[in-house]
């Protein structure tokens, strides 16, 4: 990207402040009283599964939706009540939208021509010169692959330098290799032309190589804002804990706690967490361990002050992927854990079956903010393949009943 | 910030909304629904009058309203040469329906799954008569007949009917044969293999519907033809024709009665027809969810 | 492309297979077809165009000759009902699209959440069709007549004189023709309307345009093809119509088109080479226009 050429786009952006932001569609509501505030000039990204409630709130920023209750200010500038030709806003589409009947250089420069800005087509092509595509300004947008047609979607929004730019899902329709590229292009454009990024996307690598804020939304409320690291280091919530990432989460008493550290009893074994790690200290609470800090060990370990164990219990499945191994470890009155360990030698270090105890260091343990009525167990397994099987398993339970 | 424009500035002037915009855009809201049903109901005046008219207790002109009678829907017949007239309009439809389907269909196919020389030709003289009045397709026929000495007639109809049928059957079909994936008919090769089995079993079923639409288009446009019909049609009267004629003295309330008929069974078959399509859609839709 | 706005599923890119005798069996029937009776018409109308009359021979009595001045006697004579023609048709048109259009707008696209609704509504826009067009146009007269509603409610406000008429009027005339061609302008309409990706519109709107401006720079052009196809279905039939301007429908001696002419001189008078020359001219002007029109609207691809 050529400095150069984004001097002229160099503008702060906005504060997007959004309170008490509430959505109800026909029979749902897609979001529920929403506070969000996103300081000028940062690259913020709503993550979260489909129908969390994202897309409608950048929706509502762009002005395509109207809340239903709840004020959106733009730089301490109400504009809840105006439409969106009128907000200092701009999104690069998850469809693109390109103007099919348009040039590129055409669509670039349609928001300059709205606003009446002097000389769009000199703007137009310092735009695409940023995204480094001047040299297709007089094609259509269908001869162009879909990497360019994110690309000149970008110049189109950003062209307008404004306030605030939303992206929805913007890279969800390339290839990996070519996400990957994208992301550290938007990231740097971001950077250098510093305006407001809100980004939204359910892929929780994308928003965490990118963001400097990230806020988890489920069921359109926000579980967890925060820097990319504080939220896989310290997840509050169990959803937090399993969509950025995967967790072994356990619930039990708290039984000792002291100035440092507290311990909960996790089917009859003692876990000790670091009290600021957690954000319960007595009572029923929810704890939990990321799969890479568990080390596998194919003998009981000598107790050890600061490290828990958990076993001995059984490797139940073994897959390979590449980097890492994960094992699945089924500790009998405690339930299945995972443990990704690095592959440091050739083959896996434990087979299918095998005897094993876990381990890891009790600071790097965590305690959630969850009610642990509220949450399973342990991690909730959505793949497909567990899903049919539990449907399988009420089936045959239903035709025995009958 | 090297823009001559501070952005602050500009957002200020023009991202001002004018508080009367709020209320345009609700009344706008509400407006295109009321426009269209409006517009909707100004299209169907002249049906519902032409309905009303037919229960209308008149003598042989059908034109004040002299009272309610269901008279004229039970003597159809009574009037000279209507039944006779609608009964051609029938046989007429149906024969250049089944002849200009054929015809199109085979036509649709070639130029959709074949290369084949002369394919520009074949497609201007396929879009010509589209975009030729009918005043002229009539026209034309008539100097033909006259000249090779042709008598006018039933035949004659079915001829200029079957022509500017093919066209529109084409277009129909066509758009069917290009949504069909060839990969269903490699699939059907695979595992039926005589191309003629290919083509009756998978081929010819999927291209059905858009059969069917050709050959409702093709018998709705030749029953109510009447330009054309007018050139070639001797002494043979259509129904269309029949009221052409009648219009200088005065149309019977039995046309109004044949009309509303063909208009009620042409408006349940469409209904149904729209239904049972909905219908089919919503259960899929349930079970694929 | 103007005609298959009609069709609103999705082509499957197929290439066509090898040249074949297939193809050959396939087309030769129908295409012998048109070329029996719609090629070699045109070409007797051509043909008959240039005829003169047989000495001494009955009226409707021609024969085969190179006689040019049948067109100068026909344009000469019914310059003005050609002019006419053309005119009538534009305006019928022209007011056809900009009624049918936001009904179009609103079945295709504001109506898409309720599917049963959309089709009802587009049942109603083909109901005519299902209606004489005959029949259609005289209920029409009968309601415009003198002793109708609109003209005694019209005369008691005084907008038309006590001795006015409707019926007979190049009004009504026009009216007629728009009224008759409406759901032709509609559905293809509707069927570019309908499909209509809206998130081109919400683009305009995210891009600072007003309603009204994404209206004309985004849905206008997007909806091209519909627009060409509609008028194109609108204005070639209602060139060549004589329905409508005829005595006993909507019109009166005054409000003569082409068709009346050609009507007239074929059936009535037997002057074949006239209607025959005029059939010509009304075909040839026609063609240009509609050259002329779809290469300016940018959709080449006619079928």
């Amino acid at each position: 990207m050529a400095s150069l050429s984004t001097a002229s786009f160099a503008e702060k952006g906005a504060d997007l402040e959004l309170v008490g932001i509430t959505k109800r569609f026909p029979g749902v509501t897609a979001i529920e009283s929403l506070d969000l505030t996103i300081p000028a000039g940062s690259f913020f990204a709503l993550l979260g599964p489909s129908g969390c409630g994202k897309t409608t709130t950048l929706r509502l920023v762009a002005g395509l939706e109207e809340a239903t209750a709840g004020r959106i200010l733009i730089g301490g500038k109400d504009v809840t009540s105006t439409k969106p030709f009128q907000r200092p806003v701009n999104t690069v589409f998850q469809s693109y939208a390109l103007f099919p009947h348009m040039t590129i250089l055409e669509n670039v420069a349609f928001g300059l021509r709205r606003r009446k800005i002097g000389d769009p087509v000199a703007k137009a092509h310092e735009a695409l010169r940023l995204v480094e595509l001047d040299h297709l300004a007089s094609r259509r947008p269908a001869q162009l692959s879909g990497g360019q047609q994110q690309r000149v979607a970008l110049a189109r929004a950003i062209v307008n330098r404004p306030a605030l730019l939303l992206l929805d899902e913007p890279l969800g329709a390339l290839d990996l290799k070519l996400r990957r590229q994208m992301q550290l292009e938007l990231k740097t454009i971001q950077t250098e032309v510093g305006l407001t990024f809100l980004h939204v996307t359910h892929d929780q690598e994308e928003a965490m190589t990118m963001a400097d804020t990230v806020a988890v939304m489920n069921k359109g409320r926000i579980e967890q804002m925060g820097a990319p690291e504080e939220l896989y280091e310290l997840p509050r919530t169990a959803f937090v804990a399993n969509f950025l990432g995967q967790s072994n989460l356990f619930t039990g008493p708290v039984t000792s706690s002291t100035a440092d550290a507290i311990t909960v009893d996790v089917g009859g074994v003692p876990i000790v967490v670091p009290r600021t790690r957690a954000k319960r200290h007595a009572g029923e609470i929810a704890i939990g361990v990321r799969p890479e800090k568990v080390t596998l060990l194919t003998s009981a370990p000598a107790p050890q002050a600061g490290r828990n164990v958990l076993g001995p219990g059984r490797v139940t499945d073994v897959s390979f992927s590449g980097v890492s191994t994960q094992y699945l470890v089924m500790v009998p009155g405690i339930g299945e854990l995972v443990v990704f360990a690095q592959n440091m030698v050739f083959g896996p270090v434990v087979h299918v079956g095998a005897e094993v105890w876990v381990s890891w260091n009790a600071d790097h343990g965590f305690g959630l903010d969850d009610e642990p009525g509220d949450l399973p167990r342990f991690a909730p397994d959505a793949s497909t393949e567990s899903i049919a099987i539990q449907r399988r398993v009420a089936l045959e339970e239903e035709l025995e009943q009958a | 910030m090297t823009s001559a424009v501070p952005a602050k500035a500009f957002e200020q002037a023009s991202f001002e909304p004018s508080p009367r915009a709020g209320r345009r855009m609700r009344l706008r809201g509400i407006g295109l629904p009321i426009y269209t049903t409006l517009a909707l109901l100004f299209l169907l005046i002249p049906i519902a009058y032409t309905f009303v008219f037919s229960f209308n207790d008149s003598g042989k002109l059908n034109i004040a309203w002299q009272g309610f009678t269901f008279d004229k829907w039970l003597t159809v017949c009574n009037t000279q040469g209507l039944c006779e007239a609608f009964g051609n309009s029938i046989l007429v439809g149906v024969i250049a329906t089944v002849l200009a389907t054929a015809l199109g269909t085979l036509i649709a196919i070639a130029l959709v799954r074949y290369r084949f020389r002369f394919r520009s030709s074949i497609s201007l003289l396929l879009f010509l008569p589209m975009a030729t009045p009918e005043v002229v397709l009539g026209a034309g026929l008539a100097a033909q007949f006259l000249t090779l000495g042709t008598e006018k007639g039933l035949l004659t109809i079915i001829l200029a009917h079957t022509m500017f049928c093919i066209s529109f059957v084409v277009v129909t079909v066509k758009a069917r044969v290009a949504s069909l994936d060839p990969a269903l008919e490699e699939a059907g090769r695979d595992l039926c293999g005589s191309p003629s089995q290919v083509f009756w079993r998978i081929t010819f079923p999927l291209l059905l519907p858009g059969i069917a639409a050709a050959a409702l288009l093709s018998f709705a446009l030749s029953f109510d033809d009447f330009i054309i019909t007018n050139f070639n049609s001797g002494s043979v009267d259509t129904f269309p024709k029949f009221i052409y004629i009648a219009a200088a003295r005065g149309i019977p309330a039995q046309v109004n009665v044949i009309a509303s008929a063909v208009f009620l069974l042409a408006i349940v078959i469409v209904v149904v027809a729209q239904v049972s399509r909905t219908a089919r859609a919503k259960r899929l839709a349930r079970q694929l969810g | 492309m103007a005609f298959t706005a009609f069709s609103s599923q999705a082509v499957v890119e197929q290439a066509p297979r090898k040249r074949s005798f297939v193809a050959l069996v396939l087309l030769v029937p129908g295409i012998l077809y048109l070329l029996l009776f719609f090629l070699a018409p045109l070409i007797s109308l051509v043909i008959t165009s240039f005829q003169q009359p047989v000495l001494d021979g009955d009226i409707g009595e021609y024969t085969t000759g190179f006689q040019w001045q049948n067109y100068t006697d026909a344009v000469g004579e019914y310059l003005p009902l050609i002019l006419r023609a053309f005119g009538f048709a534009l305006i019928a048109t022209v007011l056809a699209l900009v009624i049918s259009y936001p009904i179009a707008y609103f079945i295709g696209v504001k109506a898409r959440r309720w599917p049963l609704l959309q089709s009802l509504m587009l049942t109603l826009v083909i109901a005519p069709f299902f209606i004489s067009f005959l029949l259609r146009t005289l209920a029409w007269k009968q309601i415009m007549s003198d002793e109708g509603p609109i003209v005694v409610f019209l005369k008691s406000i005084a907008v038309l004189p006590s001795d006015g008429h409707l019926t007979g009027t190049t009004f009504s005339v026009i009216f007629g023709l728009t009224y008759n061609f409406i759901p032709f302008m509609t559905l293809p309409l509707y069927a570019t309307l309908e499909r209509l990706d809206l998130r081109y519109i919400e683009a305009g709107a995210d891009l600072y345009a007003s309603p009204w401006t994404t209206f004309r720079k985004v849905t206008i052009p997007l909806t091209m093809p519909g627009i060409v196809s509609g008028t194109l279905l609108t204005f070639i039939p209602a060139a060549g119509d004589y329905i409508n301007a005829s005595r006993d429908f909507l019109g009166s001696s005054s409000t003569a088109m082409v068709g009346n002419a050609i009507e007239a001189n074929f059936l009535v008078l037997q002057n074949y080479p006239i209607a025959a020359a005029l059939s010509i001219v009304l075909m040839a002007v026609i063609l240009i226009i509609v050259g002329v029109y779809v290469r300016r609207a940018g959709t080449e691809d006619l079928i």
